[in-house]
């Protein structure tokens, strides 16, 4: 009975969170829309500027651009586009938006789920080493390294794994890693540091029976949702990275697009990328809520 | 303080003092080429060399230290009073306005910040002036870095709203700026300072990312950013290892900024 209950409640959550999914998507849709319709520039081509063009041809480019639409049919003709899956073509790249995104998003899902596995994984290595090994030169030692890292511009550390020639995801693990380990670590350290622990610990129970059954169980939660910030971190890392790296994902996209001030395809990127953040955040929250509820 | 930060501050305060008087120690205007000896070495003219354009690189240095030094607490501070503001409010009030202000930060979060800072700078134009470009960058840091502050300002100002001596202010008839002004924000103090200090670095760190990417400050002004973008020519900078003074310097920066913040408690 209590179970069903808890699935059913977990079941709500969940679509309360797809409704603020969708309500927050269709709001960034609209902001995006919104931005590009009142961007300096818009609907302005460089082809009105040529002096060869008669006053006719130039007012018809216009009509074509639909520059007299009003607001309101502006924003009916893009949702409605939207709702088809019509994004739209890029100014610059002359080519659909829908089919530049579903070029370029494997390319950066790839490099930045690989790169997180890489910085989760040494992240967590260094924090239990550290919470093994408490003497004062391994502590120094890996603050100095972390805060090293944390003052590093991330396009430093694109160009350096230019020069280095390693791969992209590597350069994205070592962004995200300090954020990492500086918070797996000090979580660590309280969770080790809990009465319920000690107490185990004085009952002379094995350093990986705490782990496993006393502090995991407790560092879970906040550890799901650090995964679902971590995303939003390695995204982040990802524009100057793929643009330095000369990496053919969306990082770089968006790059190429903020240059050449091409709006749609921007606004769209950034469309796809926040609902992505979003879709992450909500499933390490379901994910930490379902941990707790289990373990509770 | 312990020792470790006030060496941290004593580094920051020094400099600082470099940086302000950087007018009086600048061997050469930052923009003047010295055109017959481009990418030279180290000499008593030119303490750190010229660059590719011939440009003084200690005065380059000297000059982006101050322009990157006052922009990121110049947009960091404008960020602390827009979440101070939005945050205090939005907590004392409650209600409606605090659901919409939660709702916008959480939109703006789902965003990496980088991405948003690319489609604002993408609205704009391009082709600005180099001093256009330095209000650009401080202006889109300034506004739009505020989101990650408010959700821990409402959350302090929603805690304030339930205590006994603000009962007390609201039957004695406090109008609500007054509440806000005499009641609400001295409370939240050090958690302002907490904030302002934290987005420095981070700020510092925007501007190099964006002025390396060609999207913040634009040549020939010189910025911490702007001169390390000369780094793409890995040859030139294994044959002049003294191009790297920028980054040291910012490293060193952004690490005593690090470590001269207040504790965790306090910010979260």
């Amino acid at each position: 009975m209590i179970e069903t209950r808890k699935s059913t409640k977990l079941f709500q959550l969940g679509l309360r969170r797809l409704l603020l999914l969708l309500c927050l998507g269709l709001a960034g849709a609209l902001v995006g829309a919104t931005l590009v319709r009142f961007a300096p520039g818009y609907g302005v081509s460089e082809r009105e500027l040529d002096p060869r063009w008669r006053a006719e041809s130039v007012e018809a480019l216009r009509q074509k651009q639909a520059l007299h639409q009003g607001l309101p049919s502006f924003y009916f003709h893009f949702l409605s586009a939207l709702a088809h899956g019509d994004l739209g073509e890029s100014d610059s790249l002359k080519r659909p938006v829908r089919e530049l995104l579903r070029q370029r998003l494997p390319v950066t899902a790839n490099s930045v789920v690989r790169g997180l596995g890489v910085a989760w994984l040494a992240a967590a290595l260094l924090a239990s080493f550290g919470l093994a090994f408490r003497g004062w030169l391994f502590q120094a030692s890996t603050t100095a390294f972390n805060s090293l890292l944390l003052s590093l511009p991330s396009a430093v550390v694109a160009m350096l794994a230019v020069h280095l020639r390693t791969p992209v995801f590597c350069a994205i693990a070592v962004v995200v890693f300090p954020r990492l380990y500086s918070y797996i670590r000090n979580l660590l350290v309280r969770s080790y540091g809990q009465p319920h622990v000690l107490a185990a610990r004085a009952r002379g129970l094995g350093s990986r029976a705490i782990l496993f059954r006393h502090v995991l169980p407790l560092a879970a939660p906040p550890l799901l949702a650090l995964l679902g910030v971590s995303f939003a971190v390695s995204f982040g890392a990802a524009i100057p990275i793929e643009a330095l790296c000369d990496s053919p994902g969306l990082g770089q996209l968006a790059w190429q697009a903020a240059l050449s001030r091409d709006l749609p395809l921007i606004v769209n990127v950034t469309l796809v990328v926040s609902l992505v953040m979003l879709a992450a955040n909500s499933l390490a929250d379901l994910a930490g809520r379902t941990f707790s509820g289990s373990m509770q | 303080m312990n020792a470790l930060q006030k060496v941290a501050a004593s580094v920051l305060l020094v400099i600082f003092v470099l940086m302000v008087l950087a007018t009086f120690l600048l061997p050469a205007p930052f923009a003047r080429q010295f055109r017959d000896i481009p990418n030279a070495g180290p000499s008593k003219a030119h303490p750190l060399g010229t660059d590719a354009l011939g440009r003084d690189s200690l005065s380059r240095l000297l000059y982006g230290t101050r322009v990157s030094l006052l922009l990121a607490p110049a947009a960091a501070l404008l960020s602390t009073l827009i979440a101070a503001l939005l945050g205090s409010v939005a907590g004392l009030l409650g209600g409606w306005f605090e659901r919409i202000v939660l709702a916008a930060t959480d939109l703006s979060l789902a965003l990496p910040w980088l991405f948003l800072l690319l489609v604002v700078r993408a609205m704009l134009p391009l082709d600005v002036p180099p001093l256009v470009s330095v209000l650009i960058a401080f202006l889109m840091m300034g506004l739009l870095g505020w989101q990650a502050s408010v959700r821990v300002i409402c959350a302090a100002a929603r805690g304030v709203r339930d205590s006994d001596f603000l009962l007390l202010a609201r039957s004695t008839g406090c109008a609500p700026v007054r509440l806000l002004w005499r009641h609400v924000a001295p409370n939240l103090r050090p958690l302002f300072y907490a904030k302002f200090f934290i987005s420095i670095p981070l700020f510092i760190l925007t501007e190099a990312n964006l002025s390396i990417l060609g999207l913040g400050v634009m040549e020939p002004m010189p910025s911490w950013g702007t001169l390390m973008r000369g780094f793409e020519d890995f040859s030139a900078l294994s044959a002049n290892p003294w191009r790297l003074v920028p980054l040291v310097l910012l490293v060193i920066v952004v690490t005593c900024f690090q470590l001269v913040l207040p504790p965790q408690e306090v910010t979260q």
